[in-house]
């Protein structure tokens, strides 16, 4: 009871420090203090962390733009990334990167994909590299990429070769402005695995439980060099697209629902069965609501890269 | 004498015994030896973890050939044509072009795209195509042309060592290309981007890359009957572009005509010609360009002659152009 009560709480603290993350990126947003745009994962925390929960060292991950998640769930430095979506020289990549390219191969992070389906590509070549390795190769995507030429070429690829990865659709019920059954023939998602003959699965993706539980089972199997796996995560996207969106599209009520079915309460609640009083939970919150706070402070006073680096970086690519 | 396919060839073998993290990977490479040849015995060699028959998915193919190269092995894929290069262009323009720049200098990705590109055979327009200079114009990749056997080795070899993508274009009409060469030189990897004078001369610069630098040569020695000392620079590398070697020659010979199979706006040539004026203007009597049609590459044959610049194009501009 004791351990999968810790268990539990160490999950809940990683998704509370990522929810905390992306709060304070809207906020500054607002405020004009981070340039550019930014995608938000609130509401999906429960994803990333369920499954970087069971990876192991030397495995690799490919994070769609809606990155940020799965960047602080494999551990990257929550103050370097915030220092880099401020364009700072002590950000993840010095402040070249921004929102939607972090590459961090310290904590298996391949890196973040801004074009739609690049994860699954850079994951299907990553588990190239990894065969016979024992390691595995994760891609991140949302239910649009199932309609972008990567996901039937990579998957039928990966399949033909049985390569170590892990395919881990977002669904969250939107192509960024649009609903998925709006744009996708066939209405479902797994059978477009299963007829390659990929081992398919189904999770509550507001369940970090239930999503490291079948990332554990699909990952037993492709470690064994049974060759991919594809995993579908149930999820909802609480906030707009991106910084400009909104999301007046949503039906009357949808956000209600799924607010209820939050992945932090959820976890939250589940604590409490195993024992965990609402103080302890309390303070769980607090100290990451402090943790972020201190993050964004340091990463706020750290300094912008030299210009200089520039003739460097050209000076490089004409050599 | 080896023939430029078997010079790639023994550059695959010999990097591939090399180092064993280099694969190969692409459409009928393993099996069939490929469609023009030049992968032939190296699956018998290698052994299929290390030569794929992979299925016909060029995004795939370029996808997985960053993710690997990202993941620490060496993939070298054979894009069967030029014309299907289009396909590739996220995985090699998107992400395998910026991964060094991104991750802050910390990570290359060492991948070679070898392409059987350009016109003259009779492949009609989406199969003839010479794709480089749609390629010139991305820092962080390199574009290398090579023109003879010799060259195809030790650039070929040079291409699979460079810890950056590498697209590498082998020209079809040279494919049986014969040359008597050192092969102990050509196993030495050659530089890239580096330029090289193939006849000296003191006239007139003419300038190309891969079948263009045949025709230039055969130019050379028609113009000599006329009494025109024509000299011949090889690019070797459309980018980087060797502007230095280019120059050095416009300031012996004053005069210089760019060689360029392929559409004018945009293309290469132009280009050269733009970064000559803006280091060598002093130098300049004049310098014009030979390219094919703004259009596409025609497929019936009579057409498909009159629009490649070739030797006899080549001698009768220089000779209108330039006083003997």
């Amino acid at each position: 009871m004791k351990d999968s009560a810790d268990e539990l709480r160490r999950l809940l603290e990683r998704m509370t420090s990522i929810r905390r993350f992306e709060e304070e990126i809207q906020r500054r947003f607002l405020k004009g203090d981070i340039p550019g745009t930014t995608h938000l994962c609130i509401g999906q925390e429960a994803v990333p962390v369920g499954v970087s929960s069971t990876l192991r060292e030397g495995d690799l991950t490919a994070a769609t733009y809606r990155g940020h998640g799965a960047s602080l769930a494999l551990g990257v430095d929550e103050t370097a990334l915030a220092a880099e979506m401020m364009g700072r020289a002590t950000g993840v990549c010095g402040g070249r990167s921004g929102s939607m390219n972090v590459i961090d191969r310290g904590h298996g992070l391949l890196g973040c994909f801004g074009i739609v389906g690049g994860t699954i590509a850079a994951a299907t070549g990553a588990a190239l590299a990894l065969r016979g390795s024992g390691n595995v190769a994760v891609a991140y995507f949302g239910d649009g990429t199932t309609n972008q030429g990567y996901f039937p070429e990579c998957l039928n690829f990966a399949q033909v070769f049985k390569l170590p990865v892990l395919f881990v659709c977002e669904h969250n019920l939107y192509g960024e402005y649009t609903p998925w059954e709006d744009v996708t023939a066939g209405a479902n998602l797994r059978a477009r695995a299963e007829v390659y003959g990929i081992r398919a699965d189904t999770a509550d993706g507001n369940d970090v439980l239930a999503v490291r539980a079948a990332a554990t089972e699909a990952l037993e199997a492709v470690r064994a060099g049974q060759g991919p796996a594809f995993l579908e995560c149930h999820t909802y996207r609480q906030v707009g697209h991106s910084r400009s969106d909104p999301a007046k599209y949503r039906p009357e009520g949808e956000l209600e629902e799924w607010l209820a079915k939050d992945p932090l309460k959820k976890a939250r609640a589940a604590l409490g069965e195993l024992g965990v009083t609402e103080e302890e939970l309390d303070e769980l919150d607090a100290s990451m609501t402090e943790q972020t706070a201190r993050c964004f402070a340091a990463a706020s006073a750290a300094p912008y890269p030299e210009p200089a680096v520039l003739a460097r970086v050209e000076e490089y690519c004409n050599a | 004498m080896p023939d430029f396919r078997g010079a790639l060839n023994a550059a695959l073998v010999g990097e591939m015994e090399r180092d064993d993290k280099v694969v190969v990977l692409g459409e009928d490479v393993a099996v069939a030896g490929g469609v023009f040849k030049v992968t032939e015995g190296l699956v018998e060699r290698f052994g299929p973890e290390r030569v794929l028959d992979t299925p016909i998915s060029e995004l795939a193919l370029a996808g997985a050939a960053f993710g690997g190269a990202a993941a620490g092995i060496r993939p070298i894929v054979e894009v069967m044509f030029g014309d299907f290069m289009p396909l590739l262009m996220d995985s090699l323009i998107n992400q395998a072009a910026k991964y060094w720049f991104i991750s802050e200098e910390r990570h290359s990705i060492p991948l070679v795209f070898r392409s059987a590109v350009g016109a003259g055979g009779r492949f009609g327009p989406i199969h003839s195509q010479s794709p480089g200079t749609l390629l010139h114009n991305v820092p962080g990749i390199k574009v290398i042309c090579p023109a003879t056997p010799a060259a195809a080795e030790s650039l070929l070899r040079a291409a699979i060592r460079d810890p950056n993508p590498v697209v590498f274009l082998e020209h079809k009409r040279l494919y049986t290309l014969k040359e008597d060469y050192e092969p102990a030189a050509a196993a030495e990897p050659g530089r890239l981007g580096q330029a090289i004078v193939r006849r000296e001369g003191t006239d007139v610069t003419l300038v190309s890359i891969m079948k263009g630098v045949h025709d230039a040569l055969e130019a050379a020695d028609r113009l000599a009957e006329r009494g025109v000392s024509a000299e011949v620079v090889d690019l070797q590398s459309l980018r980087p572009l060797d502007v230095d070697t280019v120059a050095a020659s416009l300031a012996k010979t004053n005069r210089l005509v760019a060689i360029e199979e392929g559409p004018r706006t945009g293309g290469w040539a132009m280009g050269l010609l733009g970064a000559l004026a803006a280091t060598s203007l002093d130098e300049i009597e004049d310098v014009w360009a030979l390219n094919t049609i703004d259009g596409p590459v025609p497929f019936s044959p009579p057409l498909e002659d009159a629009d490649l610049p070739g030797a006899d194009r080549i001698v009768e501009s220089v000779a209108e152009r330039v006083a003997a």
